[in-house]
């Protein structure tokens, strides 16, 4: 890894807890400008990660560098960068603005400047005129906006954000994230967050690093985790799939259902020679229930139908053990038998 | 409904609470002059002050470092200390000051030892006056700022010094700025209790205060010297100041309002330097050393010969025949008999009425609860003297139109004045328990057509158990040792444990009133590990 790239690199840096390997030798840059989503299920370790990117954990073995400079063994006061916890971790006893001013404050800057630069930053977040009010009386997506300003106010390096919408409603969650890429998107420094949620990494990231117990699974662009997943782990983080059984042929792969034998083109077969077996990704986007005959077509039973405003989700069982979810406007009941096809190229996994 | 319920608890707690301080403060009519003339009595209310406030600095300049350095860093003996740190709260009052007296007092153990150790031709200090007062109250009192600092910290929400590194802020600044500010409530509420502690405290003065006079020592003087209108004076003024103490520490915490509580989560970090780690480990075996030496010191002594120990360092003597004594000979096992008697009778009276309040404070609401809760945890704020001199001046007579009872005298004086004492004690665990009870459990029980005492029995009173295990042991516990209350209202036919150990110590029997002391300090132990078990075994 080239230990001079500009911004966040993180250099195979690994933490054992207790026996347990939290981080195994995890690689991955943050660039200028760049927002950068940590994703995984818990466990996966991209809060340790997070934690020792911030300082706030120490490696065992990895290196952290920012700008070509070694901050593996910096304190975290020192690295400049601003962190937004999980809870937010605003101080109950200060009032918004002095919560704001409070690294400011921290940087020895007179409190006349402090508080207008406080001021200036609750503006930037929707939230001026409210320096005045103790942090317990604003609402959850307030104080969210709180901390960012406090973590943002001190012009950091990089921003760090550890879960920043998981303590948001739903109806709350959409419009913040298109808030927070846009913030984000402003303040210049470059971000790295965690989530657990691949629709909020989608909507705010540039790129996305997946983790899955401890070490990365693929390092890419959104549109690339979906397209072109890299392994059968991913694929199935990576929305709504169900994968089946194939054998590569060409720009095909050959699938079995049922005893009969179909052909399904490929969107990426990466790291699958031809010839070889993997598995193809079947999202609910990529199947419809045919109303014609045309092309190759499947049959299916339906097991399930769940109403979902737009459209009627159905559970289709192809083969024994193979289940997915397809969208229709048509209503059909229960038991049917119906044909469905593949509508465009999906991609396979080794 | 409830608040007929409520009523014979109210009407209790009126005439055995209530009644008594309006009893004590009519007594006092027509004696203010006497006291504001008194030079004594003037110099006593200032000692007091000085003494409560003195203790308050000294338990939080020992247990907010000491909670700091428990929770927040590991270190070798860390687990010991931990455990050692607890131990003063074992010692009931009396006890505490005895063993002082055989350390620290001019012929005591450690005095002797530094006296020949540096060649001295006097001893080097005198444990007497405010200083020694001070001295044992910090020893015994700084656990309480040590517990509520230490639970503070585990509670502590991690990230919130975490952020404040993260902003760039140094060690100074975050705990000025952000840690110390939000265990306030912790502090505060730790300092009220030392605070209250200290004022009401009699033990210390009162065994060697030398001539220091603080208010509950004045106040005991002058019922022995019949002026008990003077006394009634000097009763009010000390609940006085104990109830001004309290409103001023609430004020103050009020105006820290704020939840800080978070879901913890501090690891303990381990202290790497070696250097550090070495001193740590010395320091941590000193305290451990002079925390337990107080035990130690009584459990020897216990062996000890009576009369045998005058001008060496130890006892040159050890029989078991102390301990012997105390269960063969009438006369000292009478005590004995009336402290476990005494403490079982409030005790059990404490539960019956205490989970009844309870009950109603937290399952119901009627008019009247607001006052009830406010009255079962009046006791706690009057000193244990102020509660002896009101029931003195209660049940002094049979006069029914009155309102009094006579049991002065009696038998019946000591569980009245040990029930009172322990009504907030006891209150408080029960409804502990009782609120973290779902309160849909007993209307669901009676929705399943239970009656109204079949739901109290299987659903309230099970949800409510560890609370009042936990409350009677303590109850007991502390009645068992009581001294405060019993030095003022004793006969000789009730006399409790603690007078008896006086007794002892004034005939220089120091091995009986050791035997006697140290037997509290097993029953102390062995109750706190019982309401230990029981509330773990509820979880």
């Amino acid at each position: 890894m080239s230990g001079s790239g500009a911004g966040l690199v993180v250099d195979s840096i690994v933490r054992v807890f207790s026996g347990q390997t939290a981080v195994d030798h995890v690689s991955f840059e943050v660039k200028p400008g760049e927002l950068v989503a940590l994703v995984g299920a818990s466990g996966s370790g991209k809060t340790t990660t997070l934690r020792i990117v911030a300082g706030y954990e120490q490696a065992d073995t990895g290196r952290v560098l920012y700008d070509g400079q070694d901050i593996t063994r910096l304190g975290p006061s020192k690295r400049d960068f601003g962190m937004v916890f999980q809870h937010y971790a605003l101080f109950p006893h200060m009032s918004v603005a002095e919560n704001v001013a409070f690294g400011l404050e921290a940087r020895g800057v007179s409190r006349s400047e402090r508080m207008q630069r406080a001021s200036a930053a609750l503006d930037r977040v929707g939230l001026g005129g409210k320096g005045g009010r103790m942090v317990q009386q604003l609402s959850g997506g307030e104080q969210q906006r709180v901390a960012l300003a406090r973590a943002a106010v001190i012009e950091p390096r990089l921003l760090l954000l550890d879960e920043p919408l998981s303590n948001l409603d739903p109806t709350l969650r959409q419009s913040t994230r298109d808030e927070l890429r846009t913030t984000l998107k402003e303040s210049k420094a470059p971000a790295l967050f965690v989530t657990h949620d691949q629709d909020d990494a989608f909507a705010i990231a540039d790129r996305i690093v997946l983790l899955s117990r401890g070490r990365v699974l693929q390092d890419g662009s959104p549109e690339d985790l979906y397209d072109r997943p890299a392994t059968r782990d991913v694929a199935m983080f990576i929305g709504h799939a169900t994968l089946i059984s194939a054998r590569r042929t060409g720009d095909f792969a050959a699938v079995s259902i049922a005893g009969a034998m179909h052909r399904v083109e490929l969107s990426s077969f990466t790291g699958i020679a031809d010839g070889e077996t993997g598995a193809v990704v079947l999202r609910p986007e990529a199947v419809e229930i045919a109303r014609d005959d045309g092309g190759d077509q499947w049959s299916a039973t339906v097991i399930a139908r769940r109403f979902a405003g737009a459209q009627f989700v159905y559970r289709l069982r192809l083969d024994a053990d193979i289940v997915f979810d397809v969208a229709s406007r048509e209503r059909i009941d229960t038991g049917a038998t119906v044909a469905v096809r593949v509508t465009r190229p999906v991609p396979m996994v080794p | 409904m409830a608040t007929l319920a409520a009523l014979p608890l109210l009407l209790i707690l009126v005439w055995t609470v209530i009644y008594p301080n309006v009893a004590v403060i009519m007594g006092s009519m027509g004696h203010w002059r006497e006291f504001a003339e008194s030079p004594s009595d003037v110099e006593a209310l200032k000692n007091s002050i000085i003494i409560a406030v003195a203790s308050v600095a000294a338990s939080l300049a020992i247990g907010v470092p000491l909670a700091f350095l428990l929770t927040r860093f590991d270190f070798p003996g860390r687990t010991v200390l931990r455990a050692a740190a607890l131990l003063p709260a074992a010692l009931p009052p009396l006890v505490g000051v005895i063993s002082f007296l055989f350390l620290y007092g001019d012929t005591g153990v450690i005095t002797r030892v530094v006296q020949i150790a540096l060649r001295l031709k006097d001893v080097p200090w005198h444990l007497n006056g405010i200083g020694a007062i001070i001295f044992i109250h910090a020893y015994t009192m700084y656990v309480y700022v040590y517990l509520f600092v230490s639970a503070g910290l585990e509670r502590y929400e991690a990230s919130l010094d975490e952020a404040a590194i993260g902003l760039g802020a140094g060690t100074l600044r975050r705990l000025t700025r952000v840690t110390l500010p939000l265990l306030t409530p912790a502090i505060a509420g730790s300092a009220l209790l030392v605070f209250m502690s200290a004022l009401g405290s009699f033990s210390a003065p009162y065994v060697f205060g030398g001539g220091v006079r603080v208010l509950s020592t004045q106040i005991l003087n002058s019922k022995l010297n019949d002026a008990i209108g003077l006394a009634y004076v000097e009763t009010t003024v000390l609940a006085i100041s104990a109830v001004a103490g309290l409103l001023l520490f609430r004020w103050l915490e009020g105006k820290r309002a704020y939840v800080a509580a978070g879901k913890g989560g501090a690891s303990r970090q381990p202290v790497r330097s070696r250097w550090a780690r070495i001193g740590l480990a010395t320091s941590a075996a000193l305290i451990v050393l002079v925390l337990v030496l107080p035990h130690l010191m009584i459990v020897l002594v216990s062996f000890a010969k009576d009369g045998a120990w005058t001008t060496q360092v130890l006892p040159p003597e050890y029989t078991t025949h102390n301990y012997a004594g105390l269960f063969t000979e009438n006369q000292l096992w009478t005590p004995i008999r009336n402290s476990i008697v005494m403490s079982l009778l409030a005790t059990a009276g404490n539960v019956v009425f205490c989970v009844a309040g309870a009950y109603l404070i937290v399952t119901r609401k009627f008019s009247g609860r607001r006052l009830l809760e406010a009255l079962v945890a009046l006791p706690w704020a009057i000193p244990g003297t102020a509660i002896a001199l009101g029931l003195l001046a209660t049940f002094n007579k049979n006069d029914l139109s009155m309102g009094k009872v006579l049991l002065v005298g009696t038998f019946w004086i000591l569980p009245l004045a040990y029930f009172v004492r322990d009504i907030p004690l006891v209150s408080q665990a029960v409804e502990g328990s009782l609120k973290q009870m779902d309160p849909s459990l007993e209307p669901a029980a009676r929705g399943l057509g239970a009656s109204w005492w079949m739901a109290v029995r299987r659903v309230v009173l099970p949800a409510a158990r560890p609370g009042i295990v936990a409350g009677a042991l303590l109850a007991c516990v502390t009645a068992v040792g009581e001294f405060v209350a019993s030095i003022v209202l004793y006969t000789h036919g009730n006399r409790p444990i603690s007078i008896e150990i006086l007794a002892q110590l004034r005939s220089y029997a120091f091995g009986t009133a050791s035997a006697y002391s140290a037997l509290l300090i097993g029953l102390v132990l062995i109750m706190a590990l019982a309401a230990r078990f029981a509330e773990s075994r509820m979880q």
